[in-house]
């Protein structure tokens, strides 16, 4: 029972090429995207697609989507513990 | 009858002779990747705060990057991240010498990635542009702090690039000793972990340092 692998799910050939593709139109789209100005837009939008991106990364390649959820679970919290520390140094500059 | 199902009880239990607990080992991988974003994150909340106060000096300082590097880095960490990836399935499907060609191509595209980084970094030291040179002393101070924080983020990045890339050479010679197998592949796992957080940090630095002019 111990000697098992924690997982058996197998991410086939086809679908990490695809995750690969949608990865680099996603670049693709973050490059061009840059070059038209959407005024106070433009960082907003390169972020939106950079948090798609790293989403696609973090359940597929990091395989988050098929292992345990507690990994899920810890990894939101890392997150609202930064968007913490982000929401409280703003504060703190908006308020000087 | 009973004496015999004792007997077989206690050979199965010599037979599990090897401690080992995958799940755990993950576990513990990840903790340090949250270790290693809130370390990236606090210099990313600095780089927003000194940008909201420099908004021109930034876009300045970012024009002078050459967007065409950034974006074939990019392209190139994303593939050497879908390399790593398809080497797990390949080992599972124990298609060893194919997990090992995709370890080493991975570690091609890290060679790859830092030679344009050397070239890109060798063209600012020429030009002056670096903390303490000619072109960096008369710039003025909000592009000062963007070109530290660039060189910083990028060369903390880079750092971990090469750590990452020694680590994936690590792995690869388990693969090819047979210490890594379709049924223990944790080290690969893990390692592959890591090299995925180096890409994961990419994602966000190109777009804030080059696409921001």
């Amino acid at each position: 029972m111990s000697k098992e692998p924690h997982t058996n799910h197998i991410v086939s050939f086809s679908n990490q090429l695809k995750v690969w593709i949608a990865l680099l139109l996603l670049t693709w789209l973050t490059v061009t995207i840059a070059y038209i100005d959407f005024g106070n837009l433009t960082l907003s939008i390169a972020l939106l697609i950079a948090v798609v991106k790293s989403t696609i990364v973090l359940a597929y390649f990091m395989h988050l989507k098929f292992d345990s959820k507690i990994l899920t679970v810890f990894l939101i919290l890392v997150i609202v513990i930064f968007a913490v520390f982000i929401g409280l140094t703003f504060f703190d500059y908006a308020l000087r | 009858m009973s004496s015999s199902i004792s007997n077989s009880a206690i050979t199965a239990v010599h037979q599990v002779d090897e401690h080992r607990d995958d799940g755990a080992s993950k576990l513990g991988m990840w903790l340090f990747l949250f270790t290693e974003l809130i370390l990236f994150g606090g210099l990313f909340l600095v780089y927003s705060i000194y940008r909201l106060m420099n908004p021109e000096a930034f876009a300045a300082g970012s024009s002078h990057l050459d967007v065409s590097i950034g974006a074939i880095n990019t392209i190139v960490l994303i593939t050497s991240s879908a390399t790593v990836a398809i080497s797990i399935t390949a080992i599972q499907l124990k298609r060893k010498k194919l997990a090992i060609n995709l370890l080493l191509v991975t570690i091609l595209a890290a060679a790859i990635f830092m030679v344009n980084k050397y070239f890109e970094w060798g063209h600012k030291f020429e030009l002056g542009l670096f903390p303490g040179g000619d072109a960096f002393n008369v710039l003025e101070g909000g592009e000062k702090l963007f070109y530290v924080l660039y060189y910083f983020m990028t060369g903390l990045h880079g750092l971990h690039v090469i750590i990452g890339a020694a680590l994936i050479g690590w792995v690869a010679w388990e693969v090819k000793v047979g210490k890594q197998t379709h049924d223990n592949f944790a080290f690969l796992e893990n390692a592959g972990l890591y090299w995925h957080l180096v890409d994961l940090i990419w994602i966000f630095l190109f777009p804030l340092m080059y696409l921001i002019a």
